[in-house]
């Protein structure tokens, strides 16, 4: 009996295969199947999110808590030590936020920038045939790798930085000073005509470069060298030169710090807290940049080398004109991550007292009892620095990309 | 492509009507928990846990610490111990919870602590917009600002041009930014997430001064490695009425903490201690009688703890004085006067509310 009904049903299977007819069930139709899943999922992250809010709101109600940025207008009252900005205890939250973006800003800007130095050299150091420089890097980059971020801030901090001597006692090497009240290091200062001298100088500039193409052309054209390059760089120092003399002061004006009454006057100041963030988190990177740098070198194919080596040329130069220039395509996407990385690693800053954007808003916080909003704004800067630096770096990459025939 | 499209819409619409009904059907459970929120009290939820969740410091020795014995001990410990008693009848069914600054009032917030025992300082903002509740003041104290011996700083004005090291999220952030605009004097505020921070700055010279509560600063300061060095400046920046906190809109847990709190007040002042609480429970007293809750009255009842909660609470832990003598008094290292923290018959400013 069983068998019969089996053979009547594979029967009227094959009759509706013949058929070719559309009334395949609607769970197994290639089309809708994957259609319909997608709906589901986004149903249940609905529901998902929808059950979140609703219960992040009535928990803020029964706390009798409501929602809203009207506080961050309200005056901050607490004092915020280091600054890019003027900024008082009388400035509202915003302001006192704003001071916190700058200084994440800063300290993921100049990390980036030493980071990627750093790495550069470790990881053509790590290729190096000499024994010593290879063995040097390879630790360098296993030890500083292998160790939390975290507590290699807190060496600096505690036990490179505090115990210096005291700002009264300041290590003067050059016109630097070290002390555990920050380093001090000269600056420039602005001064009247800084913005005249900006403006002439970009004019030089332009100058200068219409210059050279116009030299480069004729060079070209008439197979005779005018040195293009040469000419171009006279003018312009010739340029800056005559405005020199001509104004009496240079662009901007040095400062060099001293110690007056326990604190430091003139040039830059630079923090214990910041020092010790920025440099952690420019050795903790540089381990992983050097690593992609040794990753993208040896990505090249080894005969662009031997090709090199074979017109003559010295191995220096290869790598700067032939390998480094094809690593820097295989380079660019893994290195954004990292950069990207050490902008949020540097949420670590608020161990050494760095008040970076996410110490302010604790503190914010802490004043305010507006705990989600000041945390969606946190949120918000984040995502705001990491998306224009992966902007920046796709705009850098593209411009490599495009070089490749 | 056209037949997925409409599919597409379909769906959108179907998602769409779901989440409406799906809105208003949990806003009708919302009246309803909106409802049932004022019956269901913290109270009811220790008495069901058996447990106290407090919130309490663990590096400002004689208010909140860990003990040589690895326990947490100290004057704001004694008073969450004492709630404990009350309420539960067990001064040991705490479970402490270390906080820094930064991180206490989240934890109320969020229903991580039943009750915030760490040395805050009541304020109106923190009553208002940070959804806070003060039961009494159990400690009274001022801010000051510590500096070494030898620096030769005396008053607020020798501060000009110096870095002062300061607490994230305290009130003395915002005080000395007040007091020192007051006085026109320059300064740097450096700030740190905790104290320890603070303190390892200041002892290694890296900041010049550093202000935190009188208290807390006598209590630091038999931590440093020379506490003959440093000086505590005699001017006192602020008021800091310190006082347990428990989460807004929750008239009865925060009765209850209240009423502990002044019952360690009233028992000093009628003189009931620890030792001699089994003697006073036959008194003819009527007042005594409400207090220990003996003969008939109902007062604990009344409040939702147990009738005796004063009784418990006195045996266990002992009275304000015993609390005070125990934690800061003459035979601990920080021999604090009580100062404001005497009894009001005595000249200080602790006055409890009538048992009645």
């Amino acid at each position: 009996m069983c068998f019969l009904a089996g053979l009547f049903f594979l029967r009227r299977g094959e009759e509706q295969l013949d058929k070719q007819t559309t009334s395949t069930p609607i769970w197994r139709n290639k089309k809708t199947v994957p259609i319909i899943l997608q709906a589901a999922f986004v149903i249940v992250a609905g529901f998902a999110l929808y059950f979140m809010i609703t219960n992040m709101l009535y928990g803020l109600e029964q706390i009798g808590l409501t929602l809203g940025l009207d506080y961050l207008q309200l005056k901050a009252s607490f004092p915020i030590a280091e600054s890019l900005i003027s900024y008082s205890p009388e400035d509202p939250y915003i302001r006192a936020l704003l001071v916190g973006l700058l200084n994440t800003f800063k300290v993921s800007f100049f990390g980036i920038i030493t980071a990627s130095i750093l790495g550069v050299i470790i990881g053509i150091s790590r290729l190096s045939n000499n024994w010593l420089v290879n063995k040097l890097a390879v630790i360098y980059v296993e030890v500083f790798r292998n160790t939390p971020l975290l507590v290699q801030i807190f060496i600096w901090n505690f036990a490179v930085f505090l115990p210096m001597p005291k700002i009264q006692e300041a290590l003067r090497i050059g016109p630097f000073y070290f002390s555990n009240r920050g380093t001090a290091i000269p600056w420039i200062q602005t001064h009247s005509n800084t913005g005249m001298w900006v403006i002439i100088i970009v004019v030089l500039a332009i100058s200068a470069m219409v210059l050279y193409k116009l030299l480069m052309k004729k060079a070209i054209e008439t197979g005779k060298s005018s040195y293009p390059f040469a000419a171009s760089i006279a003018s312009f120092i010739a340029g800056c030169v005559l405005l020199f003399i001509f104004t009496g002061s240079g662009p901007v004006h040095f400062t060099a710090p001293a110690v007056q009454n326990g604190t430091f006057v003139g040039g830059a100041t630079l923090s214990i807290g910041f020092l010790s963030v920025l440099i952690a988190l420019s050795i903790y990177t540089s381990t992983y940049i050097a690593e992609i740098v040794r990753g993208g070198i040896m990505g090249v194919p080894k005969g662009q080398t031997e090709a090199a080596k074979a017109l003559g040329f010295k191995s220096s130069t290869s790598l700067r004109l032939i390998i480094f220039p094809q690593a820097v395509r295989i380079i660019i996407p893994p290195l954004t991550s990292q950069y990207l990385n050490l902008i949020k690693n540097s949420s670590l800053a608020m161990a050494v007292a760095y008040q970076d954007i996410v110490g302010v808003g604790n503190t914010v916080i802490n004043q305010t009892g507006h705990t989600i909003e000041t945390i969606f704004i946190m949120i918000a800067v984040y995502l705001f620095l990491s998306l224009a630096t992966s902007l920046f770096m796709n705009l850098f990459n593209k411009k490599f990309q495009l070089v490749e025939r | 492509m056209k037949k997925s499209l409409s599919l597409f819409v379909s769906i959108l619409l179907v998602l769409v009507l779901a989440l409406a009904g799906c809105s208003s059907k949990s806003s009708s459970t919302e009246e309803k928990s909106a409802g049932s929120k004022s019956s269901k009290s913290m109270l009811e939820t220790v008495k069901e846990r058996g447990t106290l969740k407090a919130g309490v410091n663990n590096s400002l020795p004689g208010f909140g610490y860990i003990d040589s014995d690895g326990k947490n001990s100290g004057f704001d410990v004694d008073i969450a111990r004492a709630i404990a008693a009350g309420v539960l009848g067990d001064a040991n069914a705490v479970e402490f919870r270390p906080l820094s600054a930064t991180e206490r009032f989240t934890a109320v917030q969020s229903k991580e602590v039943d009750v915030l025992v760490r040395n805050t300082t009541w304020t109106t903002n923190r009553d208002a917009e940070v959804g806070l509740s003060f039961a009494p003041v159990t400690f009274y104290d001022g801010q000051g600002i510590m500096v070494p011996k030898n620096s030769g700083i005396k008053t607020l004005k020798d501060l000009e041009g110096k870095t002062i090291g300061v607490e994230t999220g305290t009130t003395t952030e915002l005080n000395l930014a007040d007091q020192m605009k007051a006085a026109g004097v320059n300064y740097t505020a450096q700030p740190y997430d905790n104290a320890d921070a603070v303190i390892a700055a200041y002892e290694s010279g890296s900041i010049d001064a550093w202000t935190t509560d009188k208290s807390g600063l006598v209590s630091r300061q038999s931590t440093l490695k020379d506490p003959e060095a440093h000086v505590i400046l005699d001017a006192t920046l602020s008021k800091e009425p310190l006082a347990p906190a428990v989460l807004d809109n929750d008239e009865k847990w925060k009765d209850a903490v209240s009423w502990i709190v002044y019952a360690l007040i009233q028992a000093e002042e009628f003189g009931i201690t620890s030792k001699n609480v089994d003697e006073f429970k036959t008194s003819d007293n009527p007042e005594i009688q409400r207090l220990l809750g003996v003969g008939d009255t109902n007062l604990g009842e009344q409040l939702g703890l147990p009738n005796d909660f004063a009784y418990q609470v006195i045996k266990q832990v002992g009275n304000y004085g015993e609390i005070y003598d125990r934690n800061l008094g003459p035979d601990t290292a920080f021999k604090l006067d009580r100062g404001q923290n005497a009894l009001y018959k005595d000249g200080g400013l602790l006055y409890s509310i009538p048992f009645r």
